[in-house]
């Protein structure tokens, strides 16, 4: 049998130039993953329902297992891995969600703080009501959405405070 | 000491990793070093049949195909049927699978090849190759056809049942005739599942060169995987070691051992000298780890005018789907903890575990209990109604009351010892459940509602749950030279928190400072003899091990120190770190220095060697440098071993709003009130209670594993079985979830805690059975209920009580 074809891929990955050589049908979830070894996106059910493996393509969140590594050669992708503003600290999201126990098993964790690092740049002072609609559309089994949704509302207000 | 630990609501270790994507899940093991190759399965696209062919084709000739592996090529025990874990005199049938399917599958799903290659992708393009012919046999999907037998799911067990036990205590029979009122309830509940966002997964490196095999599973049980592992492949214990890393959830179903993927990916990665992983996808999980909570039940219930229970007499039918590997903890779960915060004068309970060609049903948080509790909560709404009473004086009737502890229920419990509750405050906690519910003044905010034409109701559920049972857990405390603390425990860790809560523990034993300890769980290699994480029982009982093994290592500090100082032990204490003499703040030592005068053999490696020299005393020349008996080191190893079970309570209520039109059911207020011992960490138990909650609804409203009736699941994807987003679980955040708690310590551990995990779901199913009862008026006897199944009820009812209404065409 012939081999796959394969195609070289270079983007920006946490503003780090990367680039590898995958076949066509490699989604960019396991292209991050094992690929490039970025396995903080996690994949929880390969059909864009959980959002586990949200990141964020240009600054805005998308489900890595639902696009092809090919499909986004020379864009920008920011991943967990990317959260921290540096390798000392943590970006107001990250924080809060420790502050407020918002994870558990931690692994829908990553899908969250990409999805509420986007919703907080587009809405910096969410309601409560609004912070359980920015989370809507992101599955998590530990926590019932209790202190997640504190998160986002901390998170807020911590990046109110730094201003 | 200035700060004490236990109690306060300390931030999690464990978070930093996991916020940064630095967590390490199985899937994440071997970035570095050989690749390690994937795995796919052919697995059954039948509920039952015979395989009579297997034809591998030309998959292996696919570029970067390494090995096919089907029944055929296993051997020794590998090749005989996996483990029955938990045998019981009743369960006379029992049956498991086969690591590879032998000539029959029982249901849809279970494997029949492996094929490993370079990676996923490539495996299953070969699985697709992969010809198998079958004879299909009948299905036999869902308890009522399984009691028929009209099919056996198995050709030995023709009735299909495989375990039959009955308990009870008193006499059912001449209570329920002499009893001046009775009830027959029908009650099913529908199967769900654990649902962990990450599935199962198993990593396994072979060192060819040390004949030892490493593994990486994501399970709750690395020590009992690692017995199985070596078991099944013929390999010495010492030269296999497991790993439970980073857990993405377990609920219960990563309990289960050993999977067959945990017996074949090793197997394969001996056989090709290479670095072998498996990552469960979605549909694999559905249609072949485990599911939960299936039950047909049958309720007779004789009481007196108070409605107080003289005579409960409970027969139910369990769904245990193909194979009972896991035995028959769920039933028995059920059929004991049904009784919950209650008394009755006479009990009776019988089982029927029946075969289904269905995914095998092994524990999902709460374990039978949620099945119970429904069972138990559904018959005090019907006799409340009975009596035209209101439903929580049912209830306050029939409460074991404070004073009456230990209350020894008589029966025989799902770890083989007494059901003996050993504290709790019933009628205390129904008190604050009203309160925080708002239960009393309901009924006028019911009848506004309705002239509004708003349909609301009220529900509530109560339950006892056996947590933190045996036969034990152990933990190793060791004190290094840097004054720092390494905690090892056996049993694993899946989001809980057990770096936090046991290093919150011993910082509090050896009065060090929180960030001094590390705690490291599941790792064969640290830890050799554990049970594992399920029934609510880390906390209790590694918490209790790891309490014992502090005192242990601190009472060694305070020998050594003592020695040095030339007084007695009693005479000194421990504060910050620093062993001192009592009054003398100024003679102190560090637990590092200590640590370092524990062992005669002082290489000066660091500065607390070097500063411990000053210490040292000279030799006794005719004394052993290590008396008999002891040991060098400052450590302790201490297991925990409780008489029986501790047993946690709670109650939960709910007002929940029912659209007149499309049935609609939305819950508007959840209150629950939660008794757990003594807490270690509030932020965490709160955490574990709110989880906890939110399965409970899932299970409740939204999710079913709907197969057909030829055994296929129809709805094995997160686009179709509906676990619950934000929207559908009531926020703290906005007004709609409030928790309250309180303590009632328990008298057998150490530290007077009960176990946390499961309490949350448990009596949900029964709370919002009962509060949609409430608002429309209709015996709700079956769940999970979706609009569509409540709005066909109404319809029913509504049509029925309207005979005169001419038949309109749909």
């Amino acid at each position: 049998m012939t081999e796959e074809l394969r195609h070289a891929v270079s983007l920006r990955v946490n503003g780090i130039h990367r680039a590898a050589t995958v076949v066509a049908r490699r989604t960019l979830s396991d292209f991050l993953r094992h690929d490039l070894g970025l396995t903080g996106t996690h994949v929880g059910c390969e059909h864009g329902v959980c959002g586990a493996c949200t990141v964020l393509l240009n600054g805005d969140p998308v489900r890595s297992c639902l696009i092809f590594a090919v499909s986004v050669a020379g864009e920008s992708v920011t991943t967990v891995e990317g959260l921290r503003p540096d390798p000392d600290s943590l970006s107001p999201v990250q924080q809060a969600f420790h502050e407020c126990h918002a994870l558990q098993c931690g692994f829908c964790t990553p899908g969250f703080l990409t999805t509420v690092t986007a919703g907080l740049a587009e809405n910096p002072n969410p309601t409560p009501t609004e912070a359980v609609e920015m989370i809507a559309g992101n599955l998590c089994r530990c926590t019932g959405y209790q202190n997640i949704v504190d998160a986002v509302l901390r998170a807020a207000q911590i990046q109110r405070d730094s201003l | 000491m200035s700060t004490r630990y236990f109690g306060a609501s300390v931030p999690r270790t464990e978070d930093l990793r996991l916020i940064t994507g630095q967590g390490r899940y199985t899937d994440d093991v071997g970035q570095q070093g050989v690749p390690a190759l994937e795995c796919a399965f052919v697995r059954s696209p039948h509920a039952h049949a015979r395989i009579v062919n297997i034809e591998v084709g030309d998959a292996l000739e696919i570029a970067g195909v390494h090995a096919i592996y089907t029944y055929e090529d296993l051997e020794g025990p590998a090749a005989e049927p996996l483990p029955v874990l938990i045998p019981h005199p009743n369960l006379h049938a029992p049956r498991t699978a086969y690591v590879l399917a032998r000539e029959f599958v029982h249901h849809v799903g279970e494997p029949i090849a492996l094929v490993v290659a370079d990676d996923r992708y490539l495996a299953e393009d070969a699985c697709d190759r992969i010809r198998v012919e079958y004879e299909i046999r009948p299905a036999v999907v869902g308890i009522a056809a399984s009691r028929a037998a009209t099919h056996a799911v198995h050709a030995d067990v023709p009735d299909n049942i495989s375990a039959h036990l009955i308990q009870q205590v008193g006499d059912v029979v001449a209570e329920m005739a002499a009893a001046p009122n009775t009830l027959e309830l029908d009650l099913d509940i529908e199967r769900s599942c654990s649902m962990p966002l990450e599935g199962r997964g198993v990593y396994a490196r072979w060192d060819h060169d040390d004949r030892s095999l490493r593994v990486y599973s994501s399970t709750q049980t690395a020590t009992s995987v690692r017995a199985a592992i070596a078991a099944k492949l013929g390999l010495p214990l010492g030269k296999v070691e497991v790993i439970a890393p980073d857990v993405g959830g377990g609920f219960g179903v990563k309990i289960m051992h050993p999977w067959a993927e945990e017996i074949i990916v090793p197997f394969a990665a001996r056989a090709l000298r290479r670095p072998v992983k498996w990552t469960e996808d979605r549909r694999e999980h559905f249609i072949s780890s485990a599911h939960e909570r299936g039950q047909l039940q049958h309720i007779r219930v004789g009481f007196d005018d108070e409605g107080r229970l003289l005579a409960l007499d409970v027969t139910f039918w369990h769904d245990n789907g193909a194979y009972t590997p896991y035995g028959i903890i769920c039933p028995i779960v059920t059929s004991t903890q049904l009784l919950g915060p209650y008394k009755p004068r006479s009990y009776r309970v019988e089982f029927y575990s029946m075969y289904t060609t269905t995914v095998i049903v092994t524990p999902y948080r709460g374990a039978g209990r949620p099945q119970g509790v429904y069972a138990m909560e559904r018959t005090m709404d019907a006799i409340a109604e009975y009596l035209g009473q209101d439903r929580t004086a049912v209830r306050e009737a029939n409460f074991i009351q404070p004073d009456e502890f230990p209350f020894d229920q008589g029966l025989i419990f799902q770890d083989g010892r007494p059901l003996i509750y050993d504290s709790g405050d019933y009628p205390r906690q129904l008190t604050m459940l009203k309160e925080l519910i708002g239960w009393d003044a309901f009924g006028q905010r019911q009848a506004a509602a309705k002239r509004a034409g708003q349909l609301l109701g009220i529900g509530l559920g109560c339950y006892v749950e056996g947590t933190g049972p045996g036969p034990y857990e152990g933990a190793h405390v060791h004190v290094l030279t840097d004054g720092s603390v390494e905690v090892a425990i056996g049993l694993t860790t899946q989001g809980q928190g057990h770096e936090t809560v046991f290093a919150q523990i011993v910082a509090d034993e050896l009065g060090v400072q929180f960030d001094k300890v590390r705690v490291v769980a599941g790792d064969t290699r640290r830890f050799g003899y554990a049970v594992g994480t399920f029934a609510s029982r880390a906390a209790v009982m590694s918490g209790s091990a790891v309490a014992l093994a502090a005192r242990e290592a601190k009472a060694k500090a305070l020998s050594v120190a003592a020695d040095l100082l030339e007084v007695d032990p009693v005479d000194l204490e421990l504060v910050d770190g620093m062993v001192s003499v009592k009054g003398s703040p100024s003679h102190a030592i560090g637990l590092g220095q200590l640590a370092v005068l524990s062992n005669p053999l002082r290489y000066a490696f660091d500065e607390a060697a070097k500063q411990a020299t000053q210490f040292a005393k000279p030799a006794d020349p005719d004394r052993p440098p290590i008396e008999p008996g002891e040991s060098p080191g400052l450590e302790g190893l201490q297991y925990f071993s409780p008489p029986r079970s501790t047993f946690a309570a709670g109650m939960h209520a709910a007002i929940v709003a029912v659209d007149p039109d499309t049935s609609e059911i939305s819950i508007v207020e959840y209150a629950v009130i939660h008794d757990c011992g003594n807490m270690i960490n509030p932020m965490i138990v709160a955490g574990q209670v709110h989880g906890g909650v939110a399965q409970g609804i899932g299970g409740a409203l939204y999710e079913t594993l709907a197969y057909d009736s030829d055994g296929q699941l129809l709805n094995a994807s997160f686009m179709d079985f509906l676990m619950p987003y934000v929207t559908e679980i009531p926020q703290i955040a906005l007004g709609q979830l409030k928790l309250g708690h309180i303590q009632t310590p328990s008298p057998l551990n150490p530290l007077g805690i009960k176990g946390a995990g499961e309490a949350g779901v448990i009596p949900v199913s029964a709370v919002i059975a009962s509060a949609v009862q409430d608002a429309v008026g209709l015996p709700i006897t079956s769940m999970p209920l979706n609009p569509s199944a409540l709005h066909a009820l109404r319809h029913t009812v509504a049509r029925a009580q309207m005979p005169t209404r001419p038949e309109v065409a749909e």
